[in-house]
């Protein structure tokens, strides 16, 4: 969980884990621990196992939202068989909108079709920044599960967020503090 | 390969759903090229003289009007970041979305030229060679533009910036293109001048991407 003030970094830390912004110095890696033994992968991959959920929804508004999905899952997926596209429609409460043109719905209905996409591909990073933007009290809770299970599942998230969310186990980075005790 | 099929198929169902990037290049094509006789008035001789090269630049003209759109409705909406975390290389994305352009605009503006050149009474042995020196041209038209599209993303307004970019490196396209149609009306030979329109379409197939997919990456920055 990355939490700060507005400009303290956060959307650039998560943007630069996700590959789009070169480090200054150093390297974002990813090993993927199998019984003991550590594989270490180059920064470059690390867009290749990741998904990255920013400010902008990535949604077509003449595609239903049922098409946006199918693209993303045929796109992102690569045949791993990720989670069904309905059942992912289910789980974010818009199996109701699936046949309608994404650009009808609503703000934090776009927010969960945005969000949707994390269920359709499976990739064992997830990044999010601020995911609870224009979500209500019940899908941010939603999310919160679904976010409960990747991490059961192994996975890992990295969040930037103003809202607190009931995730475990979670460990917590501030970013724009000026105290000694400040790990950014 | 799933990947960038996928892409290819969104980009058409797009292209054919919002339909007004297409209208506005086939809209375009159509007014300029009706304007031209009403400007210069009815010569018949003067008109059939000059009508391969004024539908080429027309083309080009209304090729560059759907150029922007090739990234900046994906940059937009945040599509891009999201195609960049594909096992697709960008490489790749920019190869599919310079296709689906040609497919959707590149080959309905050729096609769209012989119609045209009846307004302009194109000698009548022209139009094979023409249609087949814009059908073997436009892949350039396309991919070359696509360099231009990614350089201006993040510009406001970057429309005109794009022309300028652009429109010198149309240069050898419509030379070749204009000699392969002046072959036909005796002046050199035509094969020639469309195995090179060709070769410049191959070439630009295979390292615009590369110029296209660079500027991407620092655009996205």
């Amino acid at each position: 969980m990355l939490i700060g003030p507005n400009g303290s970094g956060k959307s650039t830390l998560l943007r630069t884990l996700a590959g789009y912004i070169r480090p200054a110095e150093g390297h974002v890696r990813w090993c993927r621990q199998t019984a003991g033994e550590k594989e270490i992968s180059e920064s470059s991959e690390v867009s290749e196992v990741c998904h990255f959920v920013g400010h902008l929804d990535g949604i077509k508004t003449h595609l239903t939202a049922f098409e946006n999905l199918q693209f993303w899952s045929e796109y992102l997926g690569a045949g791993d068989g990720g989670a069904d596209i309905e059942a992912a429609l289910e789980r974010f409460s818009l199996d109701a909108l699936a046949t309608i043109p994404a650009g009808y719905l609503s703000a934090g209905q776009k927010r969960r079709l945005g969000l949707a996409r994390l269920l359709v591909a499976p990739r064992p990073i997830w990044l999010l920044d601020e995911p609870t933007v224009s979500l209500d009290a019940a899908s941010t809770d939603v999310l919160a599960g679904v976010i409960n299970e990747h991490l059961k599942g192994g996975g890992i998230t990295v969040a930037a967020t103003h809202i607190p969310m009931h995730i475990e186990p979670l460990a917590t980075l501030r970013l724009g503090v000026v105290a000694p005790e400040a790990t950014a | 390969m799933t990947a960038f099929f996928a892409l290819l198929k969104r980009d058409l169902l797009l292209a054919v759903r919002q339909g007004g990037a297409l209208g506005t290049a086939l809209g375009f094509y159509m007014l300029v090229v009706t304007l031209l006789p009403l400007g210069l008035g009815a010569d018949m001789n003067l008109l059939s003289r000059i009508a391969p090269g004024v539908l080429w630049i027309a083309l080009l003209l209304a090729a560059l009007l759907s150029l922007g759109r090739i990234f900046s409705s994906d940059y937009e909406d945040g599509t891009l970041d999201i195609l960049a975390t594909g096992t697709l290389p960008m490489e790749l994305v920019v190869t599919s979305k310079s296709l689906a352009h040609w497919l959707s605009t590149g080959i309905p503006l050729a096609l769209m030229a012989p119609i045209l050149g009846l307004l302009l009474n194109l000698d009548l042995d022209a139009y094979p060679v023409l249609v087949a020196t814009m059908l073997l041209g436009t892949p350039a038209v396309s991919f070359i533009g696509a360099v231009g599209a990614a350089l201006t993303l993040r510009t406001y307004r970057g429309g005109l910036l794009i022309a300028l970019l652009v429109l010198p490196l149309y240069v050898p396209t419509l030379i070749f293109g204009m000699a392969a149609v002046n072959g036909l009306l005796g002046v050199s030979g035509t094969s020639s001048a469309l195995l090179i329109l060709g070769a410049l379409s191959l070439a630009s197939v295979v390292l615009c991407p590369l110029a296209a997919a660079a500027a991407l990456r620092l655009q996205m920055q």
